[in-house]
């Protein structure tokens, strides 16, 4: 593996292959009182961010440290970046500064894709920690990773993706990955936060919630963002919460053994109430947990494992 | 100037090899001719045909000189057979008085390698509120307005604009684009901007600006001119209007009559183009609108831009492509040997009917004895590859980067003076 900058067309051996040493890394790691590993070391990580993301680039960092690599944190405020530089002369910078793989969040869709292009003679590795509407590829992995310690093999295994799937990266790399691992993914949302041409997406389309509950094995709630709910794209936060929101009475239409899952940071009381968030079928914090370690599998994938194969 | 023999060529393609002899900006003679010291252009049997006209080029010139300039952007359009450009207003400072719009014809004139006419905005600096001095501009020779880059999307300002350009027989060109219905807009809305992540630039937001213009031209007895024409339902719309008598003419880009949104796959700026890629039900409908007239004539919409503003992030990039150097071979490989149009039809797209949209007494002439020079030499069997570097302009934006296409220009003429010839503008 090269670059993780997209889920689409993701072959299923490599995605399990990942997630398959994501969790013996965790088990690798687990009780361990110095959590470090060798296998990165004299290995040279930089995280670009440019949109604020405390959860994933805290994420990368630690899974970059805890595999002993050196990791180095970029911001778009009080950088070049915040002064105007391009992207793509960032992106040489970084190159010729020594970065193994640079991690980049940018609020651009294909940002990645063009990085990865430019960074592609100078052979550094690119991860897309999101960009724009389109993918986010890691957070995907995590959500499958999670999705598996609670439920085993997803295959044949059914997930509901409620909410703002128009404009959530998180939304799109599901389809992708849960798709090809052989899971069935329906999406819950209203016809305004849906895609055009979604009809000929691999998944099912529902705009009710409740009729959908009963037979799910998970369900993933979508971050609705401020601007959507101004955007006209529904009435009120009030009416997206009475129809989309999970709640209590929904959690129990949902079989026992059903999982939630949030990517956060989760509105409390309209996309998910308190009590469900804070049950024990919800495995938001699982998430978080599994995130590390999923992106240390990654970038023992990128930086580590074909040298030890070739 | 010498007269001009244009030995061995064929007038649309048809008949037998004929010579054409030019004298004093005229054709003087078509057949075999004899002309003691004429200049000489060897036809070859190459096809003859009008001198092109583009309505929609941007010159960038005044304010954006380091992506084109109206000598090179000069040099673009007589190498790629034109004889006529009309350069679009969205300059900075914006074309919509009359000292701008002088500066650029005059500048045109100095240069000398085609006739450029500015095109006025139609509202002052293009914001779509109040009506720039179409008049006093008019009066500076603007044949054409336009506010093209954005849309007249006020339906009162639009109404005033095409009342007002009926005393002043000019066309009001409009850049057809509901604002609010691409707002953030990248990409036609459809599964490729979907699955990208590109918010997208719905068809109904073109469609719905052509279906209300074409109704206020009707009410107001005015003509208009629809720019960039880029999705099936538009030329669904033109044909209703035309049937019931509008006076609306539209135009299409040659990459509109060939590239999909399937291109955006790399996220390469360089599709990147206002309005947006469409599918290929789109192009299919569209070449079939302009082979019937539906779409009256091609227009290149040649939008140079520098490095910097396209080898950088969708989003941020510039929308637009480079245009006058491959348009024919764009129309060749598209019209001609798809059987949709004979050179006969080439002409009229390329030449007749946008010099008698913009109200051009001299350009798109038939190519008759007593007619004005203004020619265009063209081998129909000749094959190149487009290297963006290569080309004219200042800048190197082109879609068409490695593509081999058919037909290229073997001599430009203008008023009987050749402007280029074999790939080179003559010393």
């Amino acid at each position: 593996m090269r670059h993780l900058l997209s889920t689409e067309g993701i072959d299923p051996g490599l995605a399990t292959a990942v997630l398959d040493t994501a969790a013996r890394l965790k088990q690798a790691l687990e009780g361990r009182e110095v959590r470090k590993l060798p296998t990165l070391r004299g290995r040279t990580v930089i995280t670009v961010f440019y949109e604020n993301s405390t959860r994933t680039r805290v994420s990368f960092e630690i899974a970059g440290k805890w595999m002993s690599a050196d990791v180095v944190n970029v911001s778009s405020s009080g950088s070049s970046v915040g002064k105007g530089e391009s992207l793509r002369d960032t992106a040489l910078t970084l190159a010729a500064a020594g970065a193994d793989c640079v991690i980049v969040r940018h609020p651009a869709s294909g940002a990645a894709h063009r990085l990865a292009g430019w960074l592609h003679e100078a052979g550094t590795s690119v991860v897309n920690a999101g960009d724009g509407t389109h993918e986010h590829p890691t957070q995907a992995l995590l959500d499958a990773a999670t999705l598996r310690e609670r439920l085993g093999d997803l295959r044949d295994r059914r997930v509901a993706i409620v909410g703002d799937v128009l404009h959530s990266r998180v939304a799109r790399s599901n389809v992708h990955l849960l798709t090809a691992l052989g899971a069935e993914v329906t999406l819950i949302a209203p016809p305004t936060l849906l895609p055009a041409g979604v009809e000929n997406w691999p998944v099912h389309v529902s705009h009710e919630l409740d009729a959908e509950l009963p037979s799910q094995d998970a369900v993933m709630l979508l971050r609705v963002q401020a601007e959507r709910m101004h955007g006209g794209f529904f009435p009120s936060a009030r009416e997206y919460s009475i129809a989309y929101g999970l709640n209590e009475n929904r959690l129990r239409l949902l079989p026992d053994h059903a999982v939630v899952l949030h990517p956060g940071p989760m509105l409390r009381g309209m996309e998910i109430a308190s009590s469900v968030a804070d049950s024990p079928r919800a495995a938001i914090t699982d998430q978080v947990r599994n995130g590390v370690h999923v992106r240390m599998a990654v970038l023992y994938h990128l930086l580590a494992h074909e040298e030890e194969t070739s | 100037m010498n007269p001009l023999i244009i030995r061995g060529v064929r007038p649309y393609g048809e008949g037998e090899p004929v010579d054409v002899l030019v004298r004093d900006g005229v054709v003087a003679a078509i057949g075999e001719v004899a002309e003691e010291g004429a200049e000489v252009v060897e036809g070859g049997g190459a096809v003859l045909l009008p001198g092109f006209v583009d309505l929609h080029t941007h010159l960038r010139e005044p304010g954006r000189e380091d992506t084109e300039t109206i000598a090179t952007g000069s040099a673009a359009a007589a190498l790629g057979g034109y004889t006529a450009v009309f350069a679009m207003a969205n300059t900075d400072p914006v074309a919509d008085n009359a000292v701008i719009v002088e500066h650029v014809a005059r500048r045109g004139r100095e240069v000398g390698l085609v006739d450029v006419h500015p095109v006025g905005a139609v509202t002052v600096g293009l914001k779509g509120e109040k009506l720039a001095e179409l008049g006093t501009m008019a009066k500076a020779g603007v044949r054409v307005f336009s506010d093209d880059g954005h849309c007249v999307h006020d339906p009162l300002v639009m109404r005033r604009a095409l009342e007002y350009s009926k005393a002043l027989d000019v066309v009001v060109a409009q850049h057809a684009e509901e604002p609010r219905l691409t707002v953030g807009a990248q990409a036609h809305e459809g599964e490729q901007a979907a699955r990208l992540g590109l918010q997208g630039w719905p068809a109904a937001a073109e469609e719905a600006v052509v279906a209300r213009d074409c109704l206020l031209a009707r009410q107001v007895g005015a003509r208009l001119h629809v720019c960039h024409v880029s999705t099936a339902g538009t030329a669904d719309v033109l044909a209703w209007a035309k049937a019931r008598g509008t006076e609306v003419s539209a135009e299409v880009t040659p990459h509109h009559l060939l590239l999909t949104d399937e291109r955006l796959a790399t996220y390469d700026p360089v599709n990147k183009v206002n309005p947006p890629l469409r599918t290929a039900d789109d192009v299919r409908k569209l070449r079939e609108a302009l082979a019937a007239g539906v779409i009256d004539c091609v227009a290149t919409d040649h939008a140079p831009h520098a490095v910097q503003d396209k080898d950088c992030e969708w989003s941020a990039a510039r929308p637009g492509m480079l245009g006058l150097q491959t348009a024919l071979s764009i129309v060749v490989e598209t019209m001609v040997e798809t059987g949709l149009l004979d050179w006969r039809g080439v002409a009229r797209v390329l030449s007749e009917r946008p010099a008698e949209i913009a109200g051009l007494p001299d350009q798109g002439r038939p190519i008759e004895v007593g007619e004005p020079a203004n020619l265009v030499l063209v081998d129909p069997g000749a094959r190149w590859t487009v290297r963006g570097a290569e080309l004219a302009s200042i800048a190197a934006n082109t879609p068409f980067e490695g593509m081999e296409l058919p037909g290229a220009v073997v001599a430009t003429v203008l008023r009987g003076r050749v402007t280029a010839l074999r790939g080179r503008i003559p010393a």
